[in-house]
């Protein structure tokens, strides 16, 4: 069997029969009786939901922060020595402006 | 007559209508547009039931999202997204009662089958049986190949067409539609052996 050919058959017949495009009598009128009845989205509300998963997410952030920043560190010499070092680096170049001066 | 005047305003002055507060300008919309909507829906669903609440469902969509719309397109183009879409949502749901077998061929479809394989002019492809042959076989596809596969060459929109139908990139269509001919030629392989083995 010549499956392409099968195959652009069966497509031609789905083209040459299209479907109905009859509507049921009323139709219209039992759609806007339905929709009479359905709730319009309350966007106030969808805020507040979306604010409160954000709020979620902050205060758990914020514990993180917290319980990292009074947590003991373990080297403080270490942390003096970087920053020690920071400010170096950040000088040098003011260093060796005033050296060439 | 009251509605006469209704009738005749465009879709913009029913939309600002309707988003104004008179729920009742949607109803011209609604008889406007429900043609080309069931028609959209009866490709994609056999039962009458199923249709109708397809097309309910886009219509309900629509009034809910209608202050969504900016009307830079036609209203028309907004709405046939909606119902590919929701058509598309059917197919995810109901694809558990996707056809798994074609022993179930009826005996009309049997007849053109043998006629094609005869003489494959002989088949023509305005009969019944070849248009039950191709829902059965459409019925046999995955949701997105059974859709790309009816928008793309059964309804022959181009793959840019279909991206903005379906909310998908150009790419995605251009695989998925790869996979969708694969799929059918797998399910036509399917009826020869089926049928001949």
């Amino acid at each position: 069997m010549k499956l392409a050919e099968l195959h652009e058959k069966l497509i031609a017949a789905a083209r040459k029969q299209p479907p109905d495009d009859w509507v049921p009598y009323s139709f219209e009128k039992r759609i806007m009786a339905r929709l009479s009845t359905v709730p319009k989205p309350d966007e106030w509300a969808m805020w507040v939901r979306s604010l409160w998963c954000g709020a979620g997410a902050c205060v758990a952030i914020a514990l993180c922060i917290g319980v990292w920043s009074f947590t003991p560190e373990g080297d403080a010499d270490a942390a003096g020595n970087f920053s020690h070092d920071l400010e170096q680096t950040i000088l040098a170049s003011a260093d060796d402006g005033d050296n060439a001066w | 007559m009251a509605e006469l005047p209704c009738m005749e305003k465009s879709d913009a002055e029913l939309i600002a209508a309707v988003l104004r507060g008179e729920t009742a300008s949607f109803e011209p919309l609604i008889v406007k547009y429900s043609p080309r909507i069931f028609a959209t829906a009866r490709r994609y669903a056999r039962r009458e039931s199923e249709v109708e609440d397809i097309v309910q469902e886009v219509w309900t969509k629509a009034f809910q999202k209608l202050s969504g719309f900016r009307g830079d397109a036609p209203f028309e183009h907004w709405l046939m997204r909606m119902a590919v879409r929701t058509c598309y949502d059917f197919l995810r749901q109901h694809r558990r009662n996707r056809e798994t077998t074609f022993t179930e061929l009826t005996e009309p479809e049997n007849d053109w089958l043998d006629r094609f394989v005869a003489a494959p002019s002989d088949a023509s492809d305005e009969s019944a049986a070849a248009r039950q042959l191709i829902e059965r076989v459409l019925a046999m596809l995955s949701p997105a190949a059974r859709l790309v596969i009816t928008l793309l060459e059964i309804e022959d929109r181009s793959v840019k067409e279909i991206a903005e139908l379906t909310g998908w990139s150009v790419p995605l269509v251009k695989v998925r539609a790869f996979r969708a001919r694969a799929e059918m030629k797998k399910c036509l392989q399917r009826i020869a052996r089926d049928k001949y083995l």
